[in-house]
C-alpha cells in the first residue's frame, strides 16, 4: 500500500468557479469567473452583457422625449436621477428656461429616489452579508417612497415622470404632509438600521478593512459616488458641479473615514450611503416647504428640434456620476446618445482589490460597490 | 428501567422496535412544525405576515410542502456519484435522529439511559458530518464542494468546545448517564447546574464559569447544527446552498429534517446539562409540576425555548467568515472552556 503512493506527489490545483449570471449575490444577471485557492480568491473576471438592450442604438431612432421611458431603465432602481441627467442634458442642447417649480419638485423627487435607491443598496448589501432582516426593513421604508412617486405620477418603478422642460404631473395636494410625514418617520428609521446592522460587531467584522480601495485608485480608475466617497475623496457633482438648483441647499458630503478599519473598506462605502439618506433628508426638508407656484407644463417646447451640436452632462446619481453625451443633427431624433454610467466603472475595479480575499469577501466588495447591471449593460 | 415502554414489555427484541417510535413521530412533528415556526417567527421579526393560507394561521402549510416534496422528481446529477449521492442524505437524517436515543423526555422515558449518554450523543450526531461530505463530494458541484469542506472543518472545529464545555457539568455531576445528570438537579432552580448544581453557599463561585460553559456549548452548538450566525456551510449569498444544492424532493427535504431534529436534540442536551431537563423549576413545592407527565412538558417546552433563540438569533444576526469562524473557535471558545474546566476542576477537588 505504502509503495503504491510514494512517488506520487501531493499537488494542489486553483478552482474556477463560475459565479453567475444566476447566483443570489451578484445583484442581477453578473458573471463572475473566479479562480480560487481554497477559499482565497486569486483572480476575478467580470463578464457582463447578460442583459444589453441596445440602448443607444434605440436612441438614435427614437424622437429625443421618447428615449426618456428608455432612460429609465438603465437604472431601474433610480429611474429618477436618470431622467434628470438625460433631461438637463437635452435641455442645455436646447438652452432652456426652467420654472422654477419644475425645479424644486425635481429635486424632491430625486432625492427621494435617492434615499429608496440607496435603501436597496443597504439592504441587500445586509442580505449578502447574512443579515436577512434589515432587507426586509429597508423595503419597507422605500415602500413608503414609492408610493409618494405612485401617487404623483401613477408608476413606481419607471415613472417617465422628468420631461424636456417640465414634469409630466403637477405633485398633488396631500404630496408635501406627507413628505414631511415621511422625513418624521424615516430619520428614527437610519437609528434603528444603524443599531441593527451598520454597528453590529460581525458586520464590521465582515465589511471593515475588506476590499479597501485606495482613494488613488479609486481616481485613476473613474470611480465616483459613495465608491470615491468612501475612499476619502469630497467629491460629490452636486456641491462640485452644481446642476439644476442644488447650489441652493445646505447640505454635507458625507466621507469615508475608517472609524472602523481602514480609509476606503466596505464599511466605509456602506456607510457613505447611510449618511447620504440623512443629507437627502436635509434637502427634501428645506426643498419641501418652498415649492413657488407655476404651471409644471408651461415650458415644454412643443417641437424638440435641437440645434446641430453635441452636450455632454453629467450629474449625481445614486451609484456615481451619470453622463449623457447627446450628438444632435438638426433632426427630432438625436444622432447619438452615450450613457457614461457609474458601475461600469466600479465592477471594473473588482479584480484589482479583491486579490487575496475570501469568497466571502468577493460577496462583500461587489455589494459594497451596488452595482446595478441595467446601467452596467445598457 | 429505562423507559415505561420497556417496563411494560420487559427487556427484548420487540421492546426495541417499539421504543422509537414515539421519538420518530415526535421528530417528524417537530421538524414540521419547527419550520412553521422558522417561517412564522422570522414574519413576525420582519414584521411580515407569514405563512396563513392553508390553515389557521398557515398550521398546515409545512405539511403541503412535504407533499408537494414527496411528489417531486428525485433528480441525480449526471456525472454525480449515484450511489453517495443517494444515501448521503439519509446518514445526515440517520445520524441526527440517533442521537434521539439518549434524550431524557421524563423519568419514565427516555430512549436507552446509555451510561456513556452524553459521549454516545456527542459520537453519534458528528456523524452526521461524514453525511454532509458525501453529500458535497458526489454531487460533483463545485458548490457543494466548498459547502462540504467548510461544513467538516467547522465541525470538527468546534467539537472540541462543546464537548470542554459539557464535561464541566460531567465533572460536577460525575456522571455522564444523562437521567443521572438529570437527577442531581432535583429541588427547583437553584439547583440547576448553570447557578452551580446542588451545593452549599460555596458553589456561587462557580456561577460565572457555569455560565461561560453554557454560553459557549450553546454558540457551539449552533454552530453544530449550521445554523446563524455559524450558517457558512449554507451559506446562500456565497456558496449558494452549500452541499443541498443538487438535491431535489423529499432528499432535499430529508436534510431539512436533520437540521431541525438536530436543533431540538442540542437544545434538549443544553437544558439537560444546565437546565434541570424534565426537572420543574418549583421543585416540590408544586408536587403536581414534578409527576412524569408534567416532566415530559418541562423537557419539551426548555427545548423549545433554546429552539426559538436559535431561530431569533438566525434572523437577527449577519454571518461569520470561515477564518472568523475558526478564531472564535480556536481563540476564545477553547481558551475559555478549558478556564471553566480548571476552575470547575478545582472546585470539584477541593469543596
Amino acid at each position: 500500500m505504502k509503495k503504491e503512493f510514494e512517488n506520487i506527489e501531493l499537488k494542489t490545483e486553483e478552482i474556477v468557479i463560475n459565479m453567475g449570471p444566476q447566483h443570489p449575490s451578484t445583484h442581477g444577471v453578473l458573471r463572475l469567473v473566479v479562480t480560487l485557492n481554497g477559499e482565497v480568491v486569486v483572480n476575478v473576471k467580470p463578464y457582463i452583457g447578460y442583459l444589453h438592450r441596445c440602448f443607444e442604438k434605440h436612441a438614435e431612432a427614437m424622437t429625443y422625449p421618447q428615449v426618456i421611458p428608455y432612460v429609465d431603465r438603465l437604472d431601474y432602481l433610480n429611474a429618477m436621477n436618470n431622467e434628470l441627467a438625460y433631461v438637463l442634458a437635452v435641455e442645455k442642447l436646447l438652452g432652456l428656461e426652467i420654472p422654477e417649480r419644475v425645479e424644486y419638485i425635481r429635486v424632491i423627487m430625486c432625492e427621494l429616489q435617492r434615499i429608496a435607491s440607496h435603501l436597496v443598496a443597504v439592504g441587500t448589501y445586509g442580505n449578502d452579508i447574512g443579515a436577512m432582516t434589515p432587507f426586509l426593513y429597508c423595503f419597507i421604508d422605500r415602500e413608503m417612497i414609492l408610493d409618494l412617486f405612485e401617487m404623483t405620477c401613477g408608476a413606481r418603478l419607471l415613472y417617465n415622470y422628468i420631461w424636456i422642460g417640465g414634469l409630466s404631473h403637477d405633485i398633488p395636494k396631500e404630496f408635501q404632509p406627507k413628505v414631511k410625514k415621511f422625513i418624521k418617520y424615516f430619520r428614527p428609521r437610519i437609528k434603528m438600521l444603524n443599531d441593527l446592522l451598520s454597528y453590529n460587531k460581525i458586520f464590521i467584522e465582515r465589511t471593515a478593512n475588506v476590499g479597501v480601495l485606495p482613494a488613488d485608485v479609486a481616481i485613476n480608475a473613474g470611480a465616483s459616488g459613495p465608491t470615491l466617497r468612501g475612499s476619502g475623496v469630497k467629491w460629490d457633482l452636486r456641491k462640485n458641479d452644481p446642476y439644476s438648483i442644488y447650489h441652493k441647499f445646505d447640505f454635507d458630503i458625507p466621507v469615508g473615514k475608517g472609524e472602523v478599519g481602514t480609509i476606503g473598506d466596505c464599511w466605509d462605502r456602506y456607510m457613505v450611503r447611510i449618511r447620504e439618506m440623512e443629507e437627502s433628508l436635509k434637502i427634501i426638508e428645506q426643498a419641501i416647504d418652498n415649492i413657488p407656484e407655476g404651471d409644471v407644463q408651461s415650458a415644454i417646447p412643443k417641437k424638440i428640434k435641437p440645434p446641430v451640436g453635441e452636450v455632454y452632462f453629467r450629474s449625481e446619481v445614486p451609484k456615481g456620476e451619470l453622463g449623457f453625451y447627446i450628438v444632435s443633427d438638426g433632426t427630432p431624433n438625436p444622432y447619438r446618445v452615450k450613457a457614461r454610467s457609474p458601475s461600469f466603472v466600479h465592477v471594473s475595479l473588482m479584480n484589482q482589490i479583491s486579490q487575496g480575499a475570501m469568497i466571502a469577501d468577493l460577496i462583500a466588495i461587489l455589494g459594497s460597490f451596488d452595482i446595478v447591471l441595467g446601467e452596467i449593460d445598457r | 428501567m429505562d423507559n415505561y415502554i420497556t417496563q411494560f414489555l420487559g427487556e427484548n427484541v420487540i421492546s426495541y422496535f417499539i421504543v422509537p417510535i414515539p421519538i420518530l413521530i415526535f421528530v417528524a412533528l417537530f421538524a414540521l412544525y419547527a419550520v412553521w415556526a422558522e417561517r412564522k417567527i422570522s414574519a413576525w421579526i420582519q414584521d411580515r405576515v407569514g405563512p396563513n393560507r392553508v390553515g389557521k394561521f398557515g398550521l398546515l402549510q409545512t405539511i403541503i410542502d412535504t407533499i408537494k416534496l414527496i411528489q417531486k422528481e428525485f433528480i441525480t446529477p449526471d456525472r454525480a456519484d449515484k450511489i453517495l449521492f443517494n444515501t448521503a442524505p439519509f446518514i445526515v437524517f440517520t445520524a441526527a435522529f440517533m442521537g434521539y436515543a439518549v434524550i431524557p423526555f421524563s423519568s419514565i422515558f427516555i430512549g436507552i439511559d446509555l451510561n456513556l449518554g452524553l459521549f454516545y450523543f456527542f459520537a453519534i450526531t458528528s456523524l452526521g458530518v461524514i453525511g454532509l461530505m458525501i453529500a458535497g463530494w458526489s454531487s460533483n458541484n463545485k458548490y457543494s464542494l466548498y459547502g462540504a469542506m467548510r461544513s467538516v472543518s467547522q465541525i470538527v472545529s468546534y467539537e472540541i468546545p462543546t464537548a470542554l464545555s459539557a464535561l464541566t457539568v460531567v465533572m460536577l455531576a460525575g456522571s455522564l448517564q444523562m437521567q443521572t445528570i438529570i437527577e442531581k438537579q432535583a429541588g427547583g432552580i437553584h439547583n440547576w447546574y448553570i447557578f452551580g448544581g446542588p451545593g452549599g453557599p460555596v458553589k456561587i463561585i462557580l456561577i460565572p464559569f457555569m455560565v461561560i460553559s453554557f454560553v459557549i456549548l450553546f454558540l457551539s452548538t449552533l454552530a453544530e447544527t449550521n445554523r446563524n450566525p455559524f450558517d457558512i456551510v449554507e451559506a446562500d449569498s456565497e456558496i449558494v446552498a452549500g452541499v443541498h444544492l443538487e438535491y431535489s424532493g423529499m432528499k432535499f427535504a430529508m436534510f431539512f429534517f436533520a437540521e431541525y431534529a438536530e436543533m431540538f436534540a442540542v437544545s434538549a442536551i443544553i437544558s439537560t446539562l444546565f437546565f434541570g431537563g424534565w426537572q420543574s423549576p418549583f421543585g416540590d413545592l408544586i408536587p403536581f409540576l414534578n409527576s412524569p407527565i408534567m416532566q415530559f412538558f418541562w423537557a419539551i417546552a426548555k427545548g423549545l425555548f433554546f429552539v426559538f433563540v436559535q431561530i431569533w438569533i438566525r434572523w437577527t444576526l449577519p454571518r461569520l467568515r470561515v477564518d472568523q469562524l475558526m478564531t472564535i473557535c480556536w481563540k476564545y471558545m477553547i481558551p475559555f472552556a478549558f478556564l471553566c474546566l480548571f476552575v470547575v476542576g478545582l472546585y470539584v477537588v477541593l469543596v
